[in-house]
């Protein structure tokens, strides 16, 4: 059921990309180029996915536990430190570069390109190294 | 501005966010890309693995069956049928990024969807200064690289 359940959420989201776009690193960085011929798909996409977990959050959260699980898996912490704000800087550089956030880099793996080959390898050996930096917090 | 595709946006948004409910009410997870494949990549084997392998499958598997059924639907820049846009920037390009963005996730545990989207969602202090940080360093770099060095992605 915990498999169905993953296999469930990864075609919802992977269609949500598609169709919202995110699968095009042009779309991507059309938007962070705020100086050029600015792109507003990808705060449409944001927008709608935020909306739409702020609600469904709020009422899932009602339950009291999710189906599968005895108890919701939520972070706790609200400190600032420079693990999290160092590592979404660097986030964001490699963003802005190659128009790839994880989500999108791995749903477009069917388009497979040389190009893309790379920055996914690339990623997992910085996920790697990352691992290696320290235990993975939240 | 094109509002097509701003449409198209928030229909793809709507889905990300129905796949992020979906997966707090079956599994109480946050539906965070970079900690859920790379916990499928590195995590000691477990059902916990299990999952995050079939998350990654139908994460896949989404715009293929896009591609092959209904291509209309994509929202690929200039292409009227389309689901999966081509790279902009080059190899060596590339190898910086994703190391970057995988650093980077990593140390600063998450991404667009586990920040952006579901710690948005929760009002979570952490992503929002998260998502800001992110957003705005991506933004100054295709600066940078558009119109300061003039080429580039």
């Amino acid at each position: 059921m915990k498999v169905l359940a993953g296999l469930v959420a990864g075609l919802l989201f992977g269609l949500g990309l598609a169709v919202g776009g995110m699968t095009d690193p042009q779309r991507v960085l059309g938007f962070l180029d705020v100086a050029g011929a600015w792109d507003p798909t990808l705060i449409g996409v944001m927008g709608g996915a935020v909306v739409t977990s702020f609600i469904g959050y709020r009422l899932v959260w009602r339950m009291g536990a999710p189906r599968l699980e005895p108890h919701f898996f939520i972070p706790t912490r609200e400190d600032l430190d420079v693990r999290l704000l160092g590592g979404a800087a660097l986030f964001g550089i490699g963003w802005g570069l190659s128009g790839y956030c994880p989500g999108p880099a791995v749903a477009s793996i069917s388009g497979l390109t040389g190009p893309l080959a790379a920055f996914v390898a690339a990623m997992a050996a910085g996920w790697w190294i990352a691992r290696r930096m320290g235990e993975r917090q939240g | 501005m094109d509002t097509a595709s701003l449409l198209n946006g928030v229909a793809g948004g709507v889905l990300i966010g129905a796949s992020a409910v979906f997966l707090m009410g079956m599994m109480g997870r946050i539906a965070g890309i970079s900690g859920i494949v790379s916990g499928m990549l590195y995590e000691p084997v477990s059902s916990e693995r299990l999952w995050k392998g079939a998350f990654v499958l139908g994460l896949v598997l989404g715009p293929l069956m896009l591609t092959l059924v209904a291509p209309q639907w994509g929202n690929v820049a200039g292409v009227a049928e389309g689901a999966i846009g081509a790279p902009v920037a080059s190899v060596p390009v590339m190898v910086v990024a994703g190391l970057l963005v995988g650093l980077g996730t990593g140390l600063g545990a998450g991404c667009t969807s586990g920040h952006g989207v579901c710690g948005m969602a929760r009002l979570s202090t952490r992503s929002i200064m998260a998502t800001l940080v992110f957003l705005a360093c991506g933004m100054a770099t295709v600066f940078i690289v558009r119109h300061l060095l003039g080429g580039g992605a």
